[in-house]
């Protein structure tokens, strides 16, 4: 069985957000990129299956598409375990072009799981795995909190507003993973960062693909006013401003 | 000249830090304070190979440079300096003479094991009589034929308990002198072998620190490390390059607690502003920052020699001398700078300034280190 | 040229979700001088269908077939896609949340529709048709603009309010093929809490974190949240440490709610937990430290023991009633 998981590179979640041209543009000047976290907890339990003798996952791909500028970010993946990697060499500019990308290598290299992180830390579009699922026909899952292989019957748990549904599917299928699909992200042993150099990392050129959306412009938010403070033994006084001035109870 | 790190460098750098914040940060006071061996800790270690990072990939080791090595020791050092002594004592003291001296039927059948961080090993040089000066062996290791027969007692011995796996230095020909000290591979669970009680040690109080004591334990001459006559040398050649371990925890030290430091600066706040815009800290935090700045560069340029084959011991003594002096200098600056907070345990610092003190001391004194410079300063 | 609106029901009820999303699609027809449909998925009373008309639905296509009373993604998109088509619909709203997130981008690729997801406000402008988002997490604004005729929108929990109004709805079953062939995944279990309220759907949320010192001293977030009819929810190192249950951990890498008011007890205010509050209409703050970052995002505040303002709130609030 065939493992795809679809990589997002996103600035770090320290950085300080800036824009650039006119605020036209993120301002990645100085930017720390790593794997997007939703999609590094998608790898790591892809890491898990596969490590699993109880079923037949022998192979993990990671998927990204974007410039040059990610290699680093997809050799992490790789020296966490992933097999090969693959870069469409486009520039990401919506969800419909990501996911219409990775669809056109999908037909050509078929995998029965496709993971998507539900959503990036940058543009939070949460879009593009269910998009993969509409381009190629798949059944897909949403809001996955696990997926678990037994023997190749697949489970799956999907979160649902104060609990959960347990789900089976069949392959190919896209589930789309959010916090709780693996404890927490997987740190690359030594090997593993060794080896990364010698494992593919496949750059493919663009499809031809239209783009529907297109970012214009970008602004920080306003500042906040300055918080209200109230004495510690005034708490009607509180509930009446909750009352009557934020009318939110 | 190219000061930037490679790809790999990076992310091994990372992936000490990742593990040092998720595996070491918590319950590190705890165990320092109870002097908790971090059993689960070394093993997790182990398991991503950073106890057998320097090891070539055919003995299971993770083929990484010295300079990652410094990387990773300062991030693991900056959390945990009682776990990082045991990494380095592990790569560089043992694993690194016997991946170097070792014969083949040795290598396959210590080295690997300690490279995959499954055994760990332990260095055993010093002696109640002798510390800084190593000559006067009293371990001795008769040659009795088909065997050696060792006797004595060594001490201050990191990872003393936990080992399975040590380097012992004792003398074989007293009438060559140095000449006639010999390096051994002896298992520890070998009859004869004793370990004396825990050190209850000023810092790095998590790390196992005991006496450990021969009383006629056999070691098979096939155990021999290098040639009859060497371990003197193998003992000094070794410490070369465990000094780069060191000065690499040296640094880590210092920098976790220049970081705190300057956190605690921009959030702590006297007469209306934060300490930082005070000059007088201020000015503590640069200096800190520079000697920092020079200590790293001391240990990468020594690390860099190491990796292009060309000599390194007086850049490395250059490197211990001054990241050892330099974290106890940050350390207690880093403690002054927290005022009271920072004499509570709570708050980090105070422990990295008793984990500094250690580094001044072991693995050649700071004095001894003058001295190994003094003289390469004449040829 | 129509804007129509799917409106999720949960057993055949309709939340709050998704009556702001009929307010926010009638203001948008309205701004785009057009009418706007109501598409309702699996069987929902008429009586509960007709509520929709008092936030502003005058038309409301129904489909109940019983198999389509639980969620099955590919199904609903093709029916959302196909009463768009029906209706000649330029724009299609949805809620974003978690069917919402499922549903459309399947309908946007089946439609070739630009989609923007988890939209704050109305459009910015029309020609061109420009919506704005949160990016970055929360740490800023983007502005897009959609290319494609047809347009896909999810709107925020919380960005629009609801408004009120009374049409009169006409309720028209929308006969659609269903193919049972897009039924792979199944259901084997469900478990739902029913007793307490659901932290994602909450109007008011009542949070702790470490500031509580101990998870024995939780009675009087609870007590609180009883009296406010709240949630009640936790910061990372408190669900980390096991104190409180996972599905109680809001911020950034947990959930990411946008409740009426979060109130939140003992809790610093890290970054990471600011991502995933910071869509709450109000906020209040009670720490003891009044240098806690907390305080930087909260409209209200108090420097105090939680252990002695809670109570008292949970007492205030009891009085108020009264």
């Amino acid at each position: 069985m065939k493992i795809l998981v679809c990589i997002s590179n996103v600035p770090d979640t320290t950085t300080k957000v800036k824009f650039k041209e006119g605020d036209s543009l993120f301002d990645d000047s100085g930017v720390q990129w790593i794997i997007n976290p939703w999609d590094e907890l998608a790898l790591t339990r892809a890491m898990e299956l596969k490590e699993d003798a109880g079923n037949s996952v022998n192979e993990i791909c990671v998927i990204h598409v974007g410039g040059a500028s990610a290699d680093a970010t997809l050799r992490k993946a790789l020296a966490i375990g992933a097999d090969k990697a693959v870069r469409i060499d486009a520039c990401p500019a919506d969800a419909y072009h990501v996911a219409g990308q990775i669809a056109e290598y999908l037909k050509e290299n078929p995998f029965d799981i496709i993971f998507s992180g539900i959503e990036s830390s940058d543009y939070n579009g949460s879009s593009v795995g269910a998009m993969i699922a509409e381009f190629m026909d798949y059944p897909g899952i949403s809001s996955v909190t696990s997926v678990n292989l037994d023997d190749d019957d697949i489970q799956v748990n999907r979160a649902i507003p104060g609990g959960k549904q347990v789900l089976k599917t069949e392959t190919p299928f896209v589930a789309v993973v959010q916090k709780g699909i693996a404890m927490e992200p997987r740190i690359p042993s030594m090997r593993g960062i060794m080896m990364a150099r010698k494992k593919p990392l496949e750059v493919k050129p663009a499809a031809e693909l239209e783009v529907l959306t297109e970012s214009i412009k970008f602004e920080l938010p306003q500042e906040k006013g300055a918080c209200k403070m109230i004495d510690s033994e005034s708490a009607e006084q509180l509930v009446d401003l909750l009352k009557n001035e934020a009318k939110v109870l | 000249m190219n000061f930037e790190f490679t790809e790999e460098q990076l992310m091994i750098r990372d992936a000490a830090r990742d593990f040092a914040q998720r595996e070491l940060l918590p319950g590190v006071i705890e165990r320092d304070e109870k002097a908790i061996y971090p059993t689960e800790q070394v093993k997790k270690l182990g398991e991503l190979g950073f106890l057998g990072m320097l090891v070539g990939l055919d003995y299971d080791g993770g083929g990484m440079d010295t300079i990652s090595y410094v990387l990773a020791m300062e991030e693991i050092s900056k959390i945990d300096s009682s776990v990082s002594v045991i990494m380095s004592v592990n790569n560089s003291l043992v694993c690194w003479g016997v991946e170097k001296f070792g014969t083949e039927k040795q290598k396959q059948k210590y080295l690997k094991p300690m490279a995959r961080g499954e055994k760990i090993g332990a260095f055993l040089l010093s002696e109640p009589e002798a510390g800084s000066d190593a000559t006067s062996q009293r371990t001795t290791a008769v040659d009795m034929g088909d065997h050696y027969l060792l006797n004595g007692t060594k001490n201050w011995i990191t990872s003393g308990k936990s080992a399975s796996t040590y380097i012992v230095i004792a003398q074989t020909h007293p009438e060559l002198k140095h000449r006639g000290i010999n390096a051994l591979i002896v298992e520890a669970d070998s009859e004869g072998i004793s370990v004396g009680p825990h050190e209850n040690k000023m810092g790095m109080r998590a790390s196992d620190t005991h006496s450990v004591m021969f009383n006629n334990v056999i070691v098979p001459k096939e155990n021999l490390l290098g040639e009859e006559g060497f371990g003197f040398k193998f003992a000094m050649k070794s410490l070369e390059g465990g000094r780069i371990g060191i000065a690499s925890q040296a640094l880590g030290i210092a920098s976790g607690a220049y970081e705190l430091a300057l956190k605690y600066a921009q959030e702590r706040k006297t007469f209306g502003k934060e300490i930082i815009n005070h000059q007088a800290i201020a000015f503590k935090l640069a200096d800190m920052a520079t000697e920092i700045e020079a200590a790293r560069f001391f240990c990468l340029k020594a690390a860099w020699l190491k990796d292009q084959g060309k000599p390194y011991g007086h850049a490395s003594a250059m490197a211990k001398l001054y990241a050892a002096e330099t974290a106890m200098k940050v350390t207690t600056e880093a403690v002054q700078i927290h005022g009271g907070y920072g004499y509570v345990k709570e708050y980090h610092v105070e422990r990295l300034m008793r984990d500094a003190k250690l580094t001044q001391i072991y693995e050649g004194t700071s004095e001894i280190q003058k001295i190994v410079i003094s003289r390469g300063l004449v040829d | 040229m129509s804007v129509i609106a799917f409106a999720k029901n949960w057993n055949g009820k309709f939340k709050n979700s998704s009556f702001e999303l009929v307010s926010y699609t009638k203001a948008l027809a309205n701004q785009l001088n057009t009418n706007m449909v109501v598409l309702s998925i699996g069987e929902v009373a008429e009586e509960e269908l007709k509520l929709l008309g008092n936030y502003g639905a005058d038309k409301v296509l129904t489909v109940s077939d019983p198999q389509l009373n639980t969620l099955t993604s590919r199904a609903y998109a093709d029916i959302v896609a196909k009463a768009a088509e029906s209706v000649g619909a330029e724009v299609i709203v949805l809620s974003d949340n978690n069917s919402g997130k499922a549903i459309a981008p399947r309908v946007s690729v089946k439609l070739k529709a630009g989609l923007v997801a988890a939209v704050q406000e109305l459009p910015v402008s029309f020609e061109p048709f420009v919506v704005k988002k949160r990016v970055f997490s929360g740490k800023a604004f983007g502005h897009v603009q959609i290319k494609s005729d047809k347009k896909v929108l999810t709107i925020a929990k919380n960005c629009f309010g609801l408004l009120e109004a009374s049409c009169v709805v006409a309720i028209e079953e929308f006969v659609v093929d269903i193919d049972t062939s897009l039924f792979k995944v199944k259901i084997v279990e469900e478990e739902e809490q029913k007793d307490k309220v659901i932290l994602s759907d909450a109007d008011v949320v009542v949070s702790a974190g470490r500031g509580m010192r101990s998870p024995e001293n939780w009675a009087p977030v609870e007590e609180l949240a009883e009296v406010l009819g709240a949630a009640t929810a936790c910061s990372r190192p408190v669900s980390d440490e096991g104190w409180r249950g996972h599905e109680e951990h809001v911020g950034q890498t947990g959930k990411v709610i946008a409740p009426n008011l979060y109130i939140a007890a003992g809790i610093s205010g890290a970054i990471q937990h600011v991502a995933g509050i910071s869509r709450s209409k109000c906020i209040v703050a009670i720490n003891t430290d009044p240098e806690a970052p907390i305080f930087g995002v909260a409209d209200y505040g108090i420097v105090g023991d939680v252990m002695d303002v809670l109570p008292r709130l949970a007492e205030a609030f009891r009085n108020s009633k009264s």
